[in-house]
């Protein structure tokens, strides 16, 4: 564990001036911004004009306790609205906003999202893992709404250097039989006597431990390829772009 | 039929008696009821009902269940007397049903204040009883007393100001003819207090200040004015040693829980055990467990007492699993510390020096860009029951193991009704969060069933949990222990090996202590999960 904590704290200093957060912070964060503020306020969060909240454009606010105050309790006079969260709750998107930019940008850009499809279709052969709509592999994340959750740069992370970070709902299970067969799959849930998994064949399978002769949980190695030799940067931009455009299944 | 016939003729007389308090106390000798919180003033929520044994216990099955008309977590131990079972409904409707059957009797509702203020779920953990009265504490800070009969309310007490945070969720104790409680309200600037009251007319019988005012013994162990609003609630039951008329009850964190600057001091009596003469709430002696603790490790758990051999002496000693990570053996006449042993993996201390008092690693406090402790917030383990089995001699500890959080401080006033808490904890690792769903390793946090010799403190054997576990331990005669957790299960294990005998899902986690009982010759065993109470009995 120190390992990681270290990580999480060298991540924590290069982002943030005053205030730390872990990365469970940060998608805590994330996640309450995309229910609560990304409505108004865009997934990358310049859509009010003259507000720019991953580039720390405000009007009002200068520090995380400004724009934690603003969240909790709004802006009277404005469309901002108070909020039911507390201080710290409040803090955990200011941490998300801090990053934001970060994750934003990204080294790709002008790209076309119809060379991006084919690119998934054809040379990055996504579709083998991933699903969108219904089309694809299920081995993977399902990416229909991969543009609500993920930012420009967190996509091309994710293409470059899959194992950077693994979100616990992707992390994937691998073991043997002991009759030697190898299972691999998602992995969805466990209990003292199994692990719920979505394996290799797409069935949702209750694996009994006592079955096993071995398994690991892989939280911090991706199954997917890195495409950072694969794809050339216009590439890598035509596919960022076309992923951030996928926002869930009711958007044309 | 006929091999009933006995039993029903022993237990024919008691059947309209009225709950006397010498019965409270002679409670082992009734195992077919379940007259207090734990099951008699010791807290040992041990057992002498053997007819579910470790051979048999595979031929449990479901009999009945009560589905409660609540979301909240169900906290509450239910009392069962001659075949009335009586629990509570959260927040704080009381429903008295046939033990035998699920039937209802009859419900009393009550709606608490709107003014009503709890940290953590708008629960209770259950009742008192006295002759044909039943004793419960509100959310909204009061103490009502109820006909056993037909629930109708008898009185109703304010114990204290709702508004200021102030809340009853524990199960009241009764002493004699007095009923003690304790309030909850440690993350809202609280000072806490036990009190007695008089059990026929709620009129207050004494009070104890679990922060010394001015001019008390250890006021002087807080900064300035930091004691006003200094926390230490009380908020899990006591128990109460007849032979030394001495009651015992551990209090909680002092507050503001993850700022501690401006109470300098060991903040007396947050965190500790406290034994009070039952007559007076005279303080008698203390042990403080965590002395200016800026973790939350509320010292609010269930005070086991037991009589066992100690180094070649008879001693009367009390047990007591640690929300800070160690169990400790104290002599319960004298407060004297016998033993202390860690239990989980603690980061915030190197161990207990020859007093027991922790040896704090200087660096693990909270700060403002967080510190990564363990045991977490929740602690190594927490207000849920241990079990101590006279029979085989161990301590059961249900544990979260390589649990940690990231303590942040951050500064705050003091306004009345509003959190005081001086920070956030917050969890490193993804999925100890309550979620239905938990795709955690081994090094981000389990649960886990530990069992301790307290003689030799040698962990005798343990059970593994995927998820960690909220549920309380019972143990019974026939060596047989029942507990559950997270991911829904509910267990029957072997007490001598912690070999699974047995096990069920319940679809919902067990957040109380399970009970066992016995109507017309048959034992029951009941617990919650979810939302609901669940029966079992040997299929006939």
């Amino acid at each position: 564990m120190k390992r990681l904590l270290c990580l999480q704290w060298v991540f924590a200093a290069s982002l943030l001036a005053q205030h730390s957060f872990t990365q469970i912070d940060i998608e805590d964060g994330g996640r309450l911004f995309r229910a609560n503020c990304a409505v108004c306020h865009g997934a990358e969060g310049n859509q009010v004009q003259g507000i720019d909240l991953a580039h720390g454009k405000l009007r009002r606010a200068k520090t995380d306790d400004d724009i934690a105050a603003i969240i909790r309790n709004g802006i009277p006079g404005t469309a901002m609205p108070p909020t039911n969260f507390n201080d710290s709750v409040a803090l955990t998107v200011v941490a998300y906003l801090r990053t934001m930019a970060a994750a934003a940008a990204t080294t790709v850009t002008g790209g076309d999202p119809v060379a991006g499809k084919s690119i998934y279709d054809g040379k990055g052969n996504c579709a083998t893992c991933h699903r969108i709509r219904g089309v694809g592999s299920r081995f993977g994340p399902d990416l229909s709404d991969i543009g609500i959750y993920r930012l420009p740069g967190e996509v091309e992370r994710s293409l470059t250097d899959p194992d950077a970070e693994i979100l616990p709902q992707n992390r994937h299970f691998r073991g043997v039989t002991k009759d030697g067969l190898a299972i691999t799959g998602l992995l969805l849930n466990e209990d003292k006597y199994a692990v719920q998994i979505l394996d290799s064949k797409d069935r949702l399978v209750s694996v009994k431990r006592t079955s096993l002769k071995e398994f690991t949980f892989t939280a911090d190695k991706s199954p997917m390829p890195s495409y950072k030799d694969k794809l050339t940067h216009q590439e890598l931009s035509d596919l960022v772009s076309y992923l951030v455009s996928l926002k869930g299944v009711g958007v044309p | 039929m006929r091999s009933l016939c006995p039993l029903l003729a022993l237990v024919a007389p008691l059947l309209h008696a009225q709950i006397t308090f010498d019965r409270i106390v002679d409670a082992n000798k009734e195992p077919q009821n379940w007259l207090t919180y734990s099951g008699t003033p010791l807290s040992q929520r041990h057992s002498l009902l053997t007819q579910i044994n470790p051979a048999n216990v595979k031929n449990l099955e479901l009999q009945w269940v009560f589905q409660s008309q609540s979301v909240e977590k169900f906290e509450a131990s239910p009392l069962v007397v001659d075949g009335i079972l009586y629990t509570v409904q959260a927040p704080n409707d009381v429903v008295a049903m046939d033990a035998e059957t699920g039937r209802i009797f009859w419900v009393s509702p009550y709606a608490p204040s709107l003014e009503a203020r709890v940290c953590c779920g708008r629960v209770n953990r259950g009742l008192a009883i006295l002759g044909d009265t039943l004793f419960m504490g509100t959310i909204d800070g009061h103490l009502l007393a109820l006909d056993a009969k037909t629930g109708k309310g008898i009185w109703n007490v304010a114990v204290a100001k709702a508004e200021a945070g102030y809340a009853l969720t524990l199960a009241p104790l009764v002493v004699k003819d007095k009923v003690i409680v304790g309030t909850a309200g440690g993350e809202y600037g609280i000072r806490g207090f036990l009190a007695a009251y008089d059990t026929k007319t709620g009129k207050e019988a004494w009070r104890f200040n679990a922060i010394p005012g001015p001019g008390e013994p250890g006021h002087e162990t807080w900064a300035g004015d930091s004691w006003m609003h200094g926390g230490a609630s009380v908020w899990v039951t006591g128990s109460y040693d007849p032979q030394l008329n001495l009651t015992y009850w551990g209090i909680g964190n002092p507050g503001p829980d993850w700022n501690s600057d401006d109470r300098n001091g060991a903040n007396l009596y947050s965190d500790s055990v406290v034994a009070l003469d039952a007559d007076t709430g005279k303080l008698k002696w203390y042990f403080q467990f965590s002395p200016h603790d800026d973790f939350d490790y509320d010292s609010v758990q269930v005070p086991v007492l037991a009589d066992m051999e100690w180094k070649g002496k008879q001693r009367r000693v009390m047990l007591w699993a640690n929300r800070n990570g160690f169990y400790y053996v104290l002599d319960r006449a004298t407060g004297e510390f016998l033993q202390g042993k860690q239990f989980a993996k603690a980061t915030w201390t190197t161990g207990l020096d020859d007093g027991g008092h922790p040896v704090r690693v200087a660096e693990a406090r909270p700060s403002r860009e967080g510190t990564l402790v363990y045991p977490g917030v929740q602690g190594a383990t927490n207000w849920f029951s241990p079990s101590w089995s006279p029979h085989t001699g161990l301590f059961y500890i249900n544990t979260w193991e390589n649990y940690a959080s990231v303590f942040n401080k951050l500064p705050g006033d003091y306004v009345e009704g509003r959190r005081y808490t001086g920070g956030s904890p917050r969890s490193p690792v993804p999925s100890l969060r309550g979620t239905q769903v938990i795709t955690r390793t081994e090094d981000e946090g389990y649960g886990v069933l530990r069992a301790f010799d307290p003689q030799t403190a040698v962990r005798k054997w343990e059970f593994k949990m995927a998820d960690v576990t909220g549920s309380g331990v019972l143990t019974t005669a026939s060596d047989l222990l029942f507990t559950g957790g997270r991911e829904g299960y509910f267990w029957a294990i072997d007490a001598r090996t912690g070999t699974e005998l047995w096990r069920t899902n319940l679809g919902g986690p067990a957040e109380s202590g399970p009970v066992t009982y016995s109507v017309n010759g048959r034992q029951y065993v009941a617990v919650c999960a979810g939302n609901s109470l669940f029966t079992f009995a040997l299929r006939q």
